[in-house]
């Protein structure tokens, strides 16, 4: 078993992946690293990878000028990052900058997509996992959006 | 069990006043009959009765010259256990903090409240004993006592009238109740119209009520007058003019806390909080802070409260329950099912106050069975309360 | 028959007893700002200059002179009794005219109140800290507790959220605790900001990330409900039994021990029921609209 595939397997993201599977996701992702305050993504950029953090964090921003960046949320540790590779019309919609120095596995978005359509339990697998992700994401934001613990006026 | 003659009554009312007690009984005021201090036999609402239903309280005239022809007016004895306002602490400020400016204070020690005369209840209905005893419950017999409540129940003597005349809006029978106590009483007295001239018969219930009844003029009562008594109470039970299906109700509540039938009941709901003022075992209370003018002498008042009001259940930034529908609710739902969880009894005595007095005619023992019955369909308000 | 007399023998006893709605005074030895809305002020009492013995969870009825009075929880350290801490928002009338007290000020309190936590509960087991806001302050003693019995019980979690990095309550004591190896201190804000290199994410977030074994875990949730009821969800997804999970309730209050009726739940008095409650008794008194 290459590096690759051991690293994908121990990612709970991919828990329960079969190997042939695995095998398919490891030709279209490489490992990378990325220093504090630079970005993997920009708002408005072509969508062409999706990453998973192995290490650091990465935060989400809006930015709008005189306000300065409004983070979204942060992505850390074992997290999926990103899912406009997807959809069309494959554009980020947030700034992603990395916070703390970071490793990650990125995978190229049309490598993926093209298998996804050829092997639809594949395709199956791998959206269930980002669906999950994506509900769990919507849940949060709206309790983040509640300002909970605000003054209530 | 003694006989005491209608005309021999007051040498009860002589021998409460000779122990200094302060008599409070039933005594009619503005065509009402209200609780107050009362010197003699004759205060009492002499050949009164009412007619109470739904939002509907009128005193009229009997044919006889009973003293407790009545059942409940819109007094309830909580009023003298635990007064509507009563002041908790008097602190005075004693110079300034240099830092801030704030005043430091001390505390003045209350006032010498034992200076009050004991009061001895005369003309207890059963149903209003039951009231006190839940009363007890919350004041006495929590984790913490309230001591201004137990100094004033610890000196109150109970004089119960047996209930021989239910009014319309009356169940205590139903609540198991009334309309005879059995206990928990100094004294009990019994109304018997129906032998002859107007007799009372009465028995102890303790130490300090034996002792008064020796000194009230009596004999002992004939077995006719004692089934005679027996006969007016099993009467009374039958002609209530309320009814509540006690059989699994708290359960059914509990099951019950989103039924559509609060929100209809809430559109006729003013959330005037009558039902909570006349209700004998609502406790609620609030707090207000006031200073006098030169903020030299600030004071803690309780006063009654309303779980009808917005403030009532306000944490910051707003009320628990801004609706009518769920203070409504809530104030239903603590006399039918959650008092059971907190006390072991209802809080509800099946006194009636709350339907006469509802200014909607809201009435507890429809809306329970409303609830309980699916079938019942919701009661059209009483006539006269249906405007334009 | 013998109810009567019996109550009045009773009752006579009681009527002795002290007033519990009567303050004890304290003067503040301390005031400390944390937050632009948070304060801590530490007490003593005038009489003995000392504080007061409590359990973490409960709480005080703090009484300011003719402005009222509020429950405030305990946030200090249980085995400390030199001094009372409270530390609350400014957000009421009294909480408000609070701040802008100083050190050398008259106020009265009564208690402590409440059902305390179940610290001792945690023995042998994880322990997870959820707080929310405000929330940590009535949780720090649960902390100090476990600190100070630290060998009792295996992993120490304390993830904390709040609304923005400015909002961070104890943020000193936080970052020493997170230098410690002892405890795990995660912190997730709602709003991040330029400078804040931490967490964005509700706080339910950080249930997933934490490590403990989740089947051996007790949990402690103190925050606004609606942050309570999403993280007791998550913690249960987790694994994490429910009786294992226990809340701190707040609702009106103005007496603190049974008498005004205000903190009723539905069968619960928040005061002397509470305010810390298994989770599977409140559950079903959380999901009903405006109960």
């Amino acid at each position: 078993m290459d590096d690759l595939t051991r690293i994908l397997k121990g990612l709970p993201f991919f828990e329960g992946f079969a190997d042939e599977h695995l095998a398919l996701l490891v030709g279209c992702a490489r490992n990378e690293r990325a220093t504090a305050g630079s970005f993997l993504f920009r708002e408005g950029q072509d969508a062409t990878t999706f990453y998973l953090i192995r290490e650091g964090s990465v935060s989400l921003n809006i930015h709008a000028p005189g306000q300065g960046p409004l983070i979204v949320q942060t992505v850390s540790e074992n997290e999926p990052l990103g899912w406009s590779w997807l959809f069309p019309p494959y554009t980020w919609h947030f700034d992603a900058r990395v916070e703390q120095d970071a490793r990650m596995v990125v995978f190229d978005g049309l490598c993926l997509r093209t298998k996804c359509d050829k092997d639809p339990v594949f395709g199956y697998e791998l959206i269930k996992r980002f669906s999950r992700i994506m509900t769990q994401r919507i849940e949060a934001l709206s309790f983040q959006l509640m300002d909970v613990y605000g003054e209530r006026s | 069990m003694v006989t005491i003659q209608r005309n021999d009554l007051q040498t009860l009312f002589d021998a409460l006043e000779r122990r200094g007690y302060r008599i409070i009984s039933p005594t009619v005021r503005d065509e009402a009959i209200i609780l107050d201090t009362v010197h003699s036999a004759d205060d009492l609402p002499k050949g009164r009765g009412e007619e109470q239903s739904a939002a509907r309280y009128r005193l009229n005239r009997r044919e006889d010259d009973a003293l407790f022809g009545y059942a409940v007016g819109p007094h309830a004895w909580k009023q003298f256990l635990y007064p509507p306002v009563q002041t908790l602490l008097q602190a005075r400020r004693e110079g300034t903090s240099r830092s801030s400016g704030e005043p430091g204070f001390a505390l003045l020690n209350p006032e010498g409240a034992d200076e009050e005369p004991a009061m001895a209840f005369v003309g207890v209905r059963p149903c209003d004993l039951a009231a006190i005893r839940r009363l007890d419950a919350v004041f006495l017999q929590g984790p913490f006592q309230e001591p201004g409540y137990a100094r004033r129940r610890s000196r109150a003597l109970v004089v119960v009238a047996q209930c021989t005349a239910p009014s319309g809006t009356c169940f205590c029978a139903s609540m198991n109740t009334g309309p005879s106590a059995p206990d928990g009483f100094d004294i009990a007295l019994t109304e018997v119209l129906s032998t002859g001239p107007t007799v009372y018969l009465a028995e102890s219930g303790s130490e300090r009520g034996a002792e008064i009844l020796r000194d009230v003029t009596c004999r002992p009562s004939t077995s006719e007058e004692i089934s005679a008594a027996a006969r007016a109470i099993e009467s009374a039970a039958g002609r209530m003019g309320r009814h509540v299906d006690l059989d699994g109700l708290s359960e059914t509540l509990r099951r019950s806390i989103e039924h559509v039938r609060w929100q209809q009941t809430a559109q006729r709901c003013l959330s005037c909080a009558n039902c909570t003022m006349v209700c004998p075992t609502c406790f609620c209370s609030t707090v207000e802070d006031t200073t006098d003018l030169t903020a030299t002498i600030a004071e803690r008042r309780r006063r009654w409260d309303s779980c009808f009001t917005l403030d009532y259940s306000y944490i910051h930034g707003g009320s628990v329950r801004p609706s009518g529908m769920s203070r409504y609710r809530q104030w239903i739902m603590h006399k039918m099912s959650t008092w059971v969880d907190q006390y072991g009894t209802y809080g509800c005595t099946g006194c009636g106050r709350c339907i006469t007095w509802c200014p909607v005619g809201i009435d507890i023992t429809q809306e329970v069975a409303a609830v309980q019955h699916p079938s019942i369909e919701s009661v059209t308000p009483p006539r006269e309360n249906v405007h334009g | 028959m013998a109810n009567a007399p019996d109550l009045m023998a009773e009752s006579a006893v009681l009527a002795e007893a002290p007033d519990p709605m009567r303050p004890r005074l304290f003067r503040i030895a301390k005031f400390t700002h944390n937050t632009h809305d948070t304060f801590t002020v530490a007490l003593e009492d005038l009489e003995t200059g000392a504080g007061i013995g409590f359990r973490p969870g409960q709480f005080n009825m703090v009484y300011l002179y003719g402005v009222g009075e509020i429950p405030i929880s305990i946030s200090g350290d249980p085995q400390d009794r030199s001094v009372v801490i409270h530390t609350t928002r400014a957000v009421g009338t009294v909480t408000k005219a609070m701040r802008s007290m100083r050190k050398g000020d008259t106020l009265g309190l009564r208690g402590p109140y409440g059902v305390p936590w179940p610290v001792d509960r945690a023995r042998g087991r994880d322990v997870v800290i959820v707080a929310g806001g405000i929330g940590l302050a009535p949780l720090r003693p649960v902390l100090y507790h476990c600190l100070a019995h630290r060998n009792e019980m295996n992993k120490l979690v304390l993830l904390y959220g709040t609304r923005s990095p400015v909002d961070i309550l104890y943020r000193e004591e936080l970052e020493s605790w997170r230098a410690r190896f002892d405890l795990d201190v995660y912190v997730s804000v709602d709003r991040g900001m330029e400078g804040w290199h931490g967490n964005v994410g509700f706080v339910s977030t950080l249930i997933a990330k934490a490590p403990f074994d989740a089947g051996n875990t007790t949990a402690y949730l103190c925050g606004p409900e609606v942050m309570m009821r999403v993280c007791a969800t998550e913690l249960i997804k987790r694994g994490v039994p429910d009786h294992e999970l226990f809340v701190s309730m707040e609702r009106n209050m103005k007496c603190g021990i049974g008498f005004c009726g205000h903190c009723q739940l539905g069968p619960v008095f928040i005061c002397k029921d509470g305010p810390v409650f298994p989770y599977p008794r409140m559950r079903n008194l959380l999901s009903p609209w405006e109960l």
